[in-house]
C-alpha cells in the first residue's frame, strides 16, 4: 500500500517536471502553421524541423550556443579548481571563523545579480574583459562558488580523516592520499556540484546580458531578440535552452549515483 | 633494529583541559609485544598516533630503531597500523584494501597477489576478497584492517583495539591467532586494548595506563600479582583485586575489625599504622567451617561460572570477591571463613594508594 502511494507520488512528480519539457519539445517540432491551431494537439500530428532549423539559422544563435557551452564548461572547471580546495579546508581544518565563513558564503547569493553586474561591467570595461566569454565565466564562477564549496565540503566531511591517515601510513603522500582515497569517494558530490554549476551558468541571463554585447551566451541572445520574434522562435529557443542542460545532467548521472556498495552492481 | 623509544611524550589537544598523555616514557625492545591497557580516555590512542606520526607531541621524542622520528611524517616512519575505527577504504574491494600498502611501496604485482592471499587466509577472509567493505560484517571489516596492517613488512606494528568488534568466541580464537602471526613475523608491536584479559594473554609486557600516564609496566604476571598501586590492581583481573584496610599490630599481625590474622614479618616496620591489604579473589582460601586464623564473612551473592564459583562476601564493612572451587556449596546469607596466605597479600598506603615495599 505504502509502496503504491510512493509510486504514484513519483509518477506525479515526474509528470509535473516532464510536462513542460514535453510541451516545449512538441511545439519546437511543429510547423509554424500548426502552432496557431486551436486547440493544440497533444500528440505530434505534423512533425517538422522547420521551426527548429529556422531558429538555429537566425543570427547569433549558433555562436551564442557555442559561447554558452564554453562559459558553462569553463565555469565548471574554474569553480571546481577554486571551490574544491576551499571545501576541503572547510571540511578538514578547524580554523578561526569557520562558521561565519560558511554563513557568509551563502549570503553572497543574497546579492542580486544586477547589483553585482553593473560595477563588474565597469571593472571589465577598464580591464578589457568586457564583452568576452571570460567576463561571463568569471561572474558565473563567483555565483557558483558558494554552492561548490558547501556541497564539496559536505562530501569531504563524509570521508573520515582516518582513511587519509591510513593511506599515508601505508606509504601515500598527502596528495596521493587525496587522489586515491578522498577523490573517488567524493566524485558523486563533485558531480552534483558540477551539474549545479553548469545548469546555473547555462540558464543565467541577467549578468550575461549586461556583461556582453556581441559575445552573447544563448539565453542572453534569446532574451535580447525575444520581444520582436515570432512564437515559433520562442518555443525553439526554449527547447534549445533545456536540452543541453538535460544532456549534461544525463552524462553526470552515473557519477551522481553511489558507485560502490549496494546501489549499483 | 626496530625498537621504539618514547621519551617524556606530552600531548594536549586544543580545548582539552588536561594532558592526553603526560610525560610518557616507554621502551619497546626489538620484536617485543607490548600491550597498552587502560580505561577509556586514558590516552592510549593518542600515544599510538604519536608513534605513528599522525600526531605531533607538544614535547618529548619518538625514536624508532636508532632514528629520531619525532619530526618525520607518517609515511616515512615505516610503521603499520590498525585503526580503532578500522579506516578501511569503502570504494576498494577487500583485495585492494589489503594490498594497498604493498601497492604504494611498488611491490611487484604477483608478489602482492600472493601476500594478499596469504594474509587473507590467516584472517579467514579468503572468501571475501572480491567484496566491498559495505558488504562485510563489522568483525570482517576489522579483520580486513588487521590483514592490511600485517601484510606489509613494517618495522613497527601498531594496533588500536583490533579485536574489539568480534564476538567473544571469535575474539578468543583470533587472539591466539594474532599472537601466533605476530610472533611469526616478529615485528615490534604496540597493541592497545581496554580488555585486561586480552592484555594479559598477548603481551610480553603490559603497560597499564591511567590519565595519560603509565601506572605500571611489566610482565603480565608481575603486574597481575604485584600491582604497583590500587588502580592497577582493580583494573587488571576479573574480578578485580580485593582491597580492605587493616591495622598493623605487633607480631606482626593484621587487625581487621576485632579479628587478627597473621602478616608477613617484613610488615613489622609499619606497626601501628593502617595499611590497605590487596588480595586476589583466587588467593583467598574459603571454608564453611571456622578455623584458626580464618576471618568470618557473610555470603551475599553466589555466581557459578563453571570452572569456579564466584562469591561476593561481606567482611565487616567491606565487600570481597572470592573465587571458590566449583563444588563449593553455599548460599546467600550463609557464613563462610576466609584466609589469605601472608605471601599472597600486597600492601598499599591508604592515602597514596601506592604499593608499600615490604
Ligand atoms: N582530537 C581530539 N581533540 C580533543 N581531545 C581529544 C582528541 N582526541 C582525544 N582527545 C582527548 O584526549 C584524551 C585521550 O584520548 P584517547 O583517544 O587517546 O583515549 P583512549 O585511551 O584511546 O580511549 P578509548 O579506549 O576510549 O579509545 C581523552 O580525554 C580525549 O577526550
Ligand atoms: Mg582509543
Amino acid at each position: 500500500m505504502r509502496r503504491f502511494a510512493l509510486q504514484v507520488f513519483c509518477v506525479a512528480i515526474s509528470l509535473f517536471m516532464a510536462a513542460p519539457i514535453y510541451l516545449i519539445t512538441l511545439a519546437a517540432f511543429s510547423s509554424r502553421e500548426s502552432l496557431n491551431e486551436f486547440p493544440l494537439p497533444l500528440v505530434p500530428t505534423d512533425p517538422s524541423t522547420e521551426t527548429l532549423s529556422g531558429f538555429l539559422s537566425s543570427t547569433g544563435v549558433i555562436a551564442g550556443g557555442v559561447n554558452s557551452l564554453m562559459v558553462g564548461l569553463n565555469t565548471v572547471v574554474l569553480a571546481l579548481l577554486i571551490g574544491l580546495p576551499a571545501g576541503y579546508a572547510v571540511a578538514r581544518y578547524a580554523f578561526r571563523g569557520r562558521q561565519p565563513y560558511q554563513l557568509f558564503l551563502l549570503l553572497t547569493r543574497a546579492l542580486p545579480i544586477v547589483v553585482l553586474s553593473v560595477p563588474l561591467a565597469r571593472i571589465f570595461l577598464t580591464t578589457g574583459l568586457y564583452d568576452t566569454t571570460y567576463a561571463v565565466t568569471l561572474l558565473h564562477t563567483a555565483l557558483a562558488l558558494p554552492t561548490t564549496v558547501l556541497i564539496t565540503a559536505a562530501v569531504f566531511v563524509a570521508v573520515s580523516p582516518e582513511q587519509e591517515e591510513a593511506a599515508q601510513i601505508f606509504g601515500a603522500s598527502p596528495v596521493q592520499a587525496f587522489v586515491r582515497i578522498v577523490m573517488p569517494q567524493a566524485l558523486p558530490g563533485i558531480a552534483a556540484a558540477a551539474v549545479f554549476t553548469f545548469v546555473m551558468s547555462w540558464n543565467e541571463v541577467l549578468g550575461a546580458a549586461i556583461l556582453t554585447l556581441n559575445q552573447r551566451t544563448l539565453p542572453a541572445q534569446v532574451l535580447s531578440t525575444l520581444s520582436f520574434s515570432p512564437l515559433a522562435y520562442r518555443f525553439a529557443g526554449g527547447f534549445a535552452l533545456v536540452v543541453p542542460a538535460l544532456l549534461f545532467i544525463a552524462i553526470m548521472r552515473k557519477y551522481l549515483l553511489n558507485m560502490w556498495g549496494t546501489t549499483l552492481k | 633494529m626496530s625498537r621504539i623509544v618514547l621519551r617524556n611524550l606530552v600531548k594536549s589537544y586544543p580545548g582539552g583541559d588536561r594532558r592526553a598523555t603526560d610525560e610518557i616514557s616507554l621502551e619497546v625492545a626489538d620484536g617485543e609485544f607490548v600491550v597498552l591497557v587502560g580505561p577509556s580516555g586514558c590516552g592510549k590512542t593518542t600515544l599510538l598516533r604519536m608513534v605513528a606520526g599522525l600526531e605531533t607531541p607538544d614535547s618529548g621524542s619518538v625514536h624508532i630503531g636508532d632514528t629520531d622520528v619525532t619530526s618525520l611524517s607518517a609515511r616515512d616512519r615505516r610503521v603499520s597500523m590498525v585503526f580503532q575505527s578500522y579506516a578501511i577504504f569503502p570504494h576498494m574491494k577487500v583485495r585492494q584494501n589489503i594490498g594497498f600498502g604493498l601497492m604504494m611501496r611498488k611491490v611487484p604485482r604477483p608478489e602482492i597477489d600472493r601476500r594478499v592471499a596469504d594474509a587473507a587466509a590467516m584472517l579467514d577472509l579468503s572468501d571475501y576478497l572480491d567484496r566491498f567493505p559495505s558488504q562485510l560484517s563489522g568483525g570482517q571489516r576489522q579483520r580486513v584492517a588487521v590483514a592490511r596492517a600485517i601484510v606489509v613488512d613494517a618495522g613497527v606494528l601498531l594496533m588500536d583495539e583490533p579485536l574489539s568488534n568480534l564476538d567473544a568466541l571469535l575474539r578468543l580464537q583470533f587472539r591466539a591467532e594474532l599472537k601466533r602471526i605476530v610472533h611469526q613475523i616478529g615485528t615490534t608491536t604496540l597493541y592497545v586494548t581496554h580488555d585486561q584479559a586480552e592484555a594479559m594473554s598477548l603481551g610480553d609486557r603490559v603497560a597499564v595506563m591511567r590519565d595519560g600516564r603509565v601506572a605500571q609496566i611489566g610482565g603480565p604476571l608481575e603486574v597481575y600479582d604485584s600491582p604497583a598501586d590500587r588502580f592497577v590492581g582493580s583494573f587488571l583481573g576479573a574480578p578485580p583485586m580485593n582491597f580492605f584496610p587493616a591495622l598493623v599490630s605487633d607480631g606482626p599481625a593484621l587487625s581487621v575489625g576485632a579479628l587478627s590474622i597473621p602478616a608477613p614479618s617484613s610488615l613489622a616496620r609499619f606497626a601501628g599504622r593502617t595499611v590497605l591489604v590487596g588480595v586476589r579473589a583466587e588467593k583467598l582460601a574459603v571454608s564453611t567451617d571456622a578455623a584458626d586464623g580464618f576471618l568470618p564473612a557473610t555470603v551475599e551473592v553466589v555466581e557459578p561460572t563453571g570452572a569456579s564459583v564466584l562469591l561476593t562476601v561481606r567482611l565487616g564493612d567491606h565487600e570481597l570477591k572470592v573465587q571458590a572451587p566449583p563444588t563449593f556449596d553455599t548460599r546467600p546469607e550463609a557464613s563462610v571463613w576466609l584466609r589469605a596466605d601472608p605471601s599472597t597479600m600486597r600492601f598499599y598506603d591508604p592515602e597514596t594508594s601506592l604499593a608499600l615495599t615490604v
